[in-house]
This record gives C-alpha cells, sequence and structure tokens, in this order.
C-alpha cells in the first residue's frame, strides 16, 4: 500500500522538478532574493558624485561654517550675485547658495539656484548648517554659551528587556522581531497559496483528462491525494533548500567580489569602512539577531509552513476535485482563501498587541495559526501556547485531510454535476 | 465450467438512486461476457465495484472462487470508458508508471512494454509526450497499459470508440488473441454488432435490475418467434398460401420476398411446401432475432426516461 503512495510521490514530485518553470523560478530565487539586498548596500557604498556649490554671503556671519564633504563642496565666493549665476550657469558650480542679511528676530530665507533640483541631503544640510550659527549667534546675543546649552539637553534611553518563565531576562528587539514576523507570515502565506493551487490544478488536470478512473482502479483515492500533496510538499522543500542554500553562496560570492557583506561573518576580513559602519549600527543589529531565538523560530517556521500546507492542501485538493472541465470552482476557492487572507490583513494589528487575546486566538485557530503564529513567534510565546497551538494545527489538518477525501473520492468520479455546498455535503455523507 | 467472476445478489444505492437492485452475475472463465443495457441501467457501478472502486452496500462478489480483495486488483485490467493519459508525460514513462501502480517491478514492467512495443510497431513513440500524439495512436497507449500487466480479467467498457476502423480491428484481433490464451473479457458496449461478433455470453441489466443473462446462442433460440422468410424469384400471390403473412415486398431485382408468422403446432415444411407449389422457392430460413432487436424488445417493454445516475458518466 505505501509503495503505491510512494510511486505517486516519485511521480507528482519528478514531473513538477523538471518543468522549466520550476528550474527558472529556484534559480532565479536566490538571484532576486540577493539583489534586494546587494543592489541598496551597492548603491550607498558607491554614493553619489561630489556636487560643487557655490555661496554668495552677503551677511558675512557665515564664512566658515560650511565644512565640504564626499557628497558637496563648498566655496564661498566674493562675487556679485549676477557673476555667481554666470559661474551657475557655465557648469563651473552644480547650485548656487545666496544668504542674504540676516536679522536675528526675523525668518531667515536663503535662496538655492540650481539648474537641478537639489537633493534632500544638501537641502537638511544647508539648513542645518544654517540653524545652528544662527542658533549660536543668538545664544551669543543672550550672553550665553553653547557648552552650557548641551549640558541642559535631557538623555532619555529605553530597553526593553524579555523576562520568561526561568527568570532570565533577554533584551527584545522590537524592530527585529518584526521583520523576521512579516517576513515568515508572508513566506507561510505566499507557500500556501502557490502549492495548494498547484495540487489543485494537479487534481483537475487528472480529472479533466479522464485518467483518474485508470489511477483509482489501481489505487485508493485517498493514496492518490496524499502521494499528490506529499510529492508537491517535497517539491516546495527542494526548492526552499535550493533558494537558502544559493543565496548564502551568492551572498559569500558576490561579498568576495565586491567587498560587501549581506551578513556579519567574523571570519571575513573588513575593510575600513566597514569597520566604521560596525562602529555604529551593526553592534545593535547584530545583538537583536543573536538574542533572537533561531532554533525555536526555525522549528517553529518548518512545522506551520509543513503543517498550514497540509492543512489547505487537502481542500484545495477536494476543491480540485469538484471541477468539472472549465467549472466554476471560484464559490469555493472564496471562503478558503478568506482566513489566510483576514491573517495577513491583521498583521499589523497583531503587531500592535503581540501577546492580546485577539493574536492569542488567531493563532489558536488552525486556519489562521500558520500565518499568526509565525509573526508572534519571534517577540516570544510560552512554550504551553506553542504547543497547544501546534496540537490544534495537527488536529486541524487530520480533519481536513479526512473531510476533503470523503469529497474527493466521489468529486473525482464526477462529471457533468452541478455541486454546490448541498451536494458537497452530500457526498461527505456518501457510503462509498 | 470454472467461473473467473460470480456475483450475487449485489445491491447499491446512492443518496437518491437505486443503481444496483439484487444483481446476480457469472462470468464464466475463457470467455467473452457481454454486458449490455441502455445509459443509467447500472453497468458503470457493476463494474465500479468489481475494480474496488466503489464497494456494495449487500451482497457478494467472488473471483476465481475467492472473495474479492485487494490483491485482485493486479490480476484484473480496466479500460473505462471516461479514460485519458497524462498529455505531458512520455509514452513510455507513462506505461511504466500505470504497471508499477499495478504492481509491476520495474523491470518486469520495461520487458512487458517492450513486447507491446514490438508488437504494435510503435518503439518510436516511447519518447513522445501524449499530447503530441493523434486520437488513434493515444487510444492504443491506452490499449496497451490496459493489458501489459497480462491480466486474467479483462473489463473494457466502450473499447472501440475513438478508433478508426482499421485499429478497431487491431484491437478486436487483440481481444480475440487474448481469450483464446485463457483471458476472461467483460465488454460492456453499445456496438451491437460487436456483441454478435465477440461475445459468448451476455447479460442484459435495465433499471438496475439484471433482465437477460446466458449463453448469446442460448438467449437467441429462446427469442425466436417461429418466424420464416421465403424468398421467390417471381410475384406470387401469398392469400393463397394458409399461414399467417406479416410482411411482403419486391426486391429490386424481381425476387418477392415474404415473412410469415407460424402458430403454435404449425410446421415450417407445411409453409415452405404450400409456397414452392406457387413458385421457385431460392430462399428460406427461420427468423433468428439480432441481439439488437432483443435488446429493445426488453429495454423498451416499460418505457421512461433513463434515470441520471449518480456516480456515473
Amino acid at each position: 500500500m505505501m509503495e503505491k503512495i510512494w510511486l505517486v510521490i516519485q511521480r507528482e514530485y519528478m514531473t513538477r522538478v523538471r518543468k522549466k518553470s520550476f528550474v527558472v523560478m529556484t534559480l532565479l530565487g536566490p538571484l532576486l532574493f540577493v539583489a534586494m539586498w546587494a543592489v541598496p548596500i551597492w548603491l550607498a557604498e558607491k554614493g553619489p558624485e561630489t556636487k560643487k556649490v557655490e555661496v554668495v554671503d552677503y551677511s558675512g556671519l557665515f564664512s566658515d561654517a560650511f565644512e565640504s564633504n564626499s557628497e558637496v563642496e563648498f566655496h564661498y565666493v566674493d562675487e556679485s550675485l549676477e557673476d555667481a549665476k554666470e559661474y551657475l550657469e557655465s557648469g563651473i558650480y552644480d547650485g548656487l547658495l545666496l544668504i542674504p542679511n540676516v536679522d536675528l528676530k526675523e525668518k531667515t530665507n536663503l535662496v538655492y539656484f540650481s539648474e537641478a533640483n537639489p537633493g534632500m541631503a544638501i537641502k537638511s544640510e544647508i539648513r542645518k548648517v544654517i540653524a545652528e550659527k544662527i542658533q549660536e549667534e543668538k545664544l551669543k546675543a543672550a550672553g550665553l554659551s553653547k557648552e552650557w546649552l548641551n549640558t541642559i539637553k535631557p538623555e532619555v534611553g529605553i530597553r526593553t528587556v524579555n523576562i520568561n518563565e526561568n527568570g532570565d531576562e533577554a533584551e527584545s528587539h522590537a524592530e527585529v522581531a518584526s521583520v523576521i514576523g512579516y517576513l515568515a507570515a508572508f513566506l507561510i502565506y505566499f507557500f500556501i497559496f502557490l502549492y495548494g493551487t498547484q495540487v489543485m490544478r494537479g487534481v483537475i488536470e487528472e480529472k479533466s483528462n479522464r485518467i483518474v478512473e485508470v489511477i483509482i482502479s489501481s489505487v485508493r483515492p485517498f493514496q492518490l491525494m496524499v502521494g499528490k500533496i506529499v510529492g508537491v510538499a517535497s517539491v516546495v522543500l527542494t526548492q526552499f533548500i535550493i533558494w537558502v542554500g544559493l543565496s548564502l553562496v551568492l551572498s559569500l560570492v558576490i561579498g568576495a567580489i565586491t567587498g560587501v557583506y549581506l551578513s556579519p561573518s567574523p571570519a571575513a576580513p573588513m575593510d575600513p569602512q566597514m569597520e566604521a559602519m560596525a562602529a555604529e549600527g551593526l553592534p545593535k543589529i547584530t545583538a537583536a539577531l543573536a538574542s533572537m531565538d533561531f532554533v525555536t523560530i526555525g522549528v517553529s517556521f518548518v512545522f506551520y509552513f509543513l503543517g498550514g500546507y497540509l492543512m489547505y492542501a487537502a481542500l484545495f485538493a477536494a476543491v480540485g476535485a469538484t471541477v468539472d472541465q472549465d467549472g466554476d470552482y471560484q464559490q469555493f476557492m472564496i471562503p478558503l482563501s478568506m482566513p489566510l487572507l483576514f491573517a495577513i490583513i491583521s498583521l499589523a494589528v497583531i503587531l500592535q498587541d503581540p501577546h492580546g487575546n485577539f493574536a492569542f486566538w488567531m493563532s489558536m485557530f488552525p486556519f489562521t495559526s500558520p500565518v499568526i503564529m509565525m509573526m508572534r513567534v519571534p517577540f516570544g510565546v510560552p512554550l504551553w501556547q506553542l504547543l497547544l497551538s501546534m496540537t490544534f494545527l495537527a488536529a486541524g489538518f487530520t480533519f481536513t485531510t479526512w473531510l476533503a477525501a470523503r469529497i474527493y473520492r466521489i468529486g473525482i468520479l464526477m462529471n457533468g454535476a452541478k455541486v454546490n455546498y448541498r451536494v458537497l455535503w452530500k457526498w461527505v455523507r456518501m457510503r462509498y | 465450467m470454472i467461473n473467473q467472476i460470480e456475483i450475487e445478489q449485489v445491491n447499491k444505492r446512492f443518496a437518491d438512486h437505486q443503481a444496483l437492485t439484487d444483481l446476480s452475475l457469472t462470468v464464466p472463465k475463457g470467455s467473452i461476457f457481454g454486458l449490455l443495457g441502455p445509459n443509467g441501467a447500472g453497468k458503470s457501478t457493476l463494474i465500479r465495484i468489481i475494480n474496488q472502486i466503489i464497494f456494495a452496500d449487500s451482497g457478494t462478489i467472488r473471483f476465481n472462487q475467492q472473495e474479492l480483495q485487494p490483491d485482485h486488483i493486479r490480476r484484473i485490467g480496466y479500460l473505462p470508458e471516461e479514460r485519458g493519459l497524462y498529455k505531458k508525460m512520455k509514452v513510455g514513462e507513462q506505461l511504466l508508471y500505470l504497471a508499477r501502480l499495478k504492481g509491476l517491478s520495474k523491470r518486469d514492467a520495461i520487458q512487458k512494454i517492450r513486447i507491446w512495443f514490438d508488437k504494435f510497431e510503435i518503439a518510436d513513440w516511447s519518447n513522445k509526450k501524449v499530447e503530441d500524439l493523434s486520437k488513434g495512436m493515444a487510444q492504443k497507449v491506452q490499449f496497451i497499459s490496459t493489458v501489459m500487466h497480462e491480466p486474467e480479467f479483462l473489463i473494457l467498457d466502450e473499447p472501440f470508440s475513438g478508433f478508426d476502423p482499421v485499429n478497431a480491428n487491431l484491437i478486436r484481433d487483440e481481444i480475440l488473441a487474448l481469450r483464446d490464451k485463457g483471458c476472461t473479457v467483460m465488454l460492456s458496449t453499445h456496438r451491437m454488432e460487436s456483441v454478435e461478433e465477440l461475445c459468448d455470453n451476455i447479460a442484459l441489466i435495465n433499471k438496475s435490475e439484471k433482465v437477460l443473462e446466458g449463453k448469446k446462442r442460448d438467449i437467441k433460440m429462446d427469442h425466436k418467434a417461429n418466424k420464416y422468410q421465403i424468398v421467390t424469384d417471381a410475384m406470387i400471390d401469398p392469400a393463397i398460401i394458409p399461414f399467417e403473412l406479416i410482411n411482403s415486398h419486391q426486391e429490386d431485382y424481381g425476387h418477392f420476398n415474404m415473412t410469415f408468422q407460424l402458430a403454435e403446432g404449425e410446421n415450417s415444411n407445411d409453409l415452405l411446401s404450400a409456397v414452392f407449389q406457387q413458385g421457385h422457392v431460392v430462399h428460406f430460413e427461420e427468423l433468428i432475432p439480432s441481439m439488437s432487436e432483443i435488446f429493445i424488445q426488453h429495454v423498451s417493454k416499460v418505457e421512461g426516461p433513463a434515470s441520471s445516475e449518480i456516480i456515473s458518466s
């Protein structure tokens, strides 16, 4: 009996893995994934061209206030506005900043001339420098020093710490947790739909090809259905493993070539710039990543991924069995996709309060738990909740598989019958 | 005589429809058995029960004197009326898959597929996808998939549909060759000329119940109605023949054709001698009803629309 399921699994697996679309998707996936990370980093590394800005200062207050950096070079010109404008038009400079006489009691209005719109970076840099200088002048006028001002600036930091049942403290990092949660939840949602519909299309193909009666004279319908579901699941896992593997290899290769590393790797040498970056942003992210319980997240992901797929795949198979040639299966598809869609829409709400009542119940209900629980897990979920939710999910997919099998065995032999919910219920109850 | 299949008192009911009622049948080994009946009579349901695709509510089915069980599937070949193949799969791989589903080892399957490829001279199709085959070619592949595991019992539901006359003859010869090798064949068809030509035994099912069963020859004999046809080379006056005339007409080439109904106790020799005193007899025969006539006679007895059967195509 198992031998026959195994044969079905093999066929379902091989026919899909050998398809061109599978090969393309599997190879392009990691490329896209790596490109998504690498291109912005590469652009940031490369930096924009240096802009030359001439400054005409009527006020005489800012003679040394502007410091040139890699993005902007400031040049003070002692020319009339007309001459300065000519320089700009002749292309020597990219921009012209005109500082009028400044009255400390009034709002200061600057004029920036350029052929193209200046970038946000330049505008904010100019505004900052001018504002600081004016503030300094005002302080001076009031008889106060800049140093004194700095001493009265309040400093408040907040560190969020989770205390688990053992009394251990772990720093929580809501931002990193939500990114991981979102990523996992969307992946599960995406895979369930992508491969659930593949199961459905497989069933429709067998039914409309009329091969199904030939097959089920050798194999029980249940074996055929389970073989198909498991076969497609193996395809998903294959694709996923290749994606992860190729992404790692690709990011290492690209890293070796460009010196840009997607993940902090202690073995890899860092250039000075990277070190400078690491000095600021990286420790926080690394610390946040290090604080994540990746074992729990990883195990949960695999479980909810497979459990969620099994929960829905059998139902997709049943829907496929109701289809008659180009029949209307939307009537069953819409209610079937509602819970997952609802789960995805609720993610923002869950994020507000990942441990609230709503989040709790949504992560227990097996139709939504694969998506919702994966959003919650990075925030730390008590073990009993995780186990309870997994038990419900296992019970859930056992039930849907049983229910779907009862519809499937009748549906695949039905041709020309108009199927509605009443008919489905009749099939479920029908003796075999 | 040993029986291949013995069906006793089988009942099957779908939600709102009785598909089989106390049906009993016996299919003798090594014969071709015609399963006849109008659409919706219950033939497909019976065939599906024998193939263990669905199960009877009550009654017993014995295969080789053994109660029907899952491993009998290996010894049955089934060509459904609604049949097809995976369009995107190559012919060779497809046959291998179907053979292995029947329980053949990979080696046996490859060997047997090769024998059939040689027999039909289609070895070069092996790497073709089914969608690239013509309908007739695909039907040949389908037939091979039904018989390649050398079943001892073959169930063919409308096997000739989709075949051109040349290929239909090829398949007919294969069916006869399989029968001669000892295979039992159950043939379900509406093509009465195939029944006349091939079947040794028949059963007629109508409205979920068996109406007729037996050797084709015996059934025909039972249905003859004491009718005789006489042809003379010139027109005669039938009124002076002292038997009941049912029909008479002049043939194109001048012969005169008459059909008489003899009553109980009347002798066909008396009819013949009465006629040849009038003219020259060129043809004389007792009219044996065709299977088609017997079918129509039984099925149209109680007229009614064929109920649309659940689990039926």
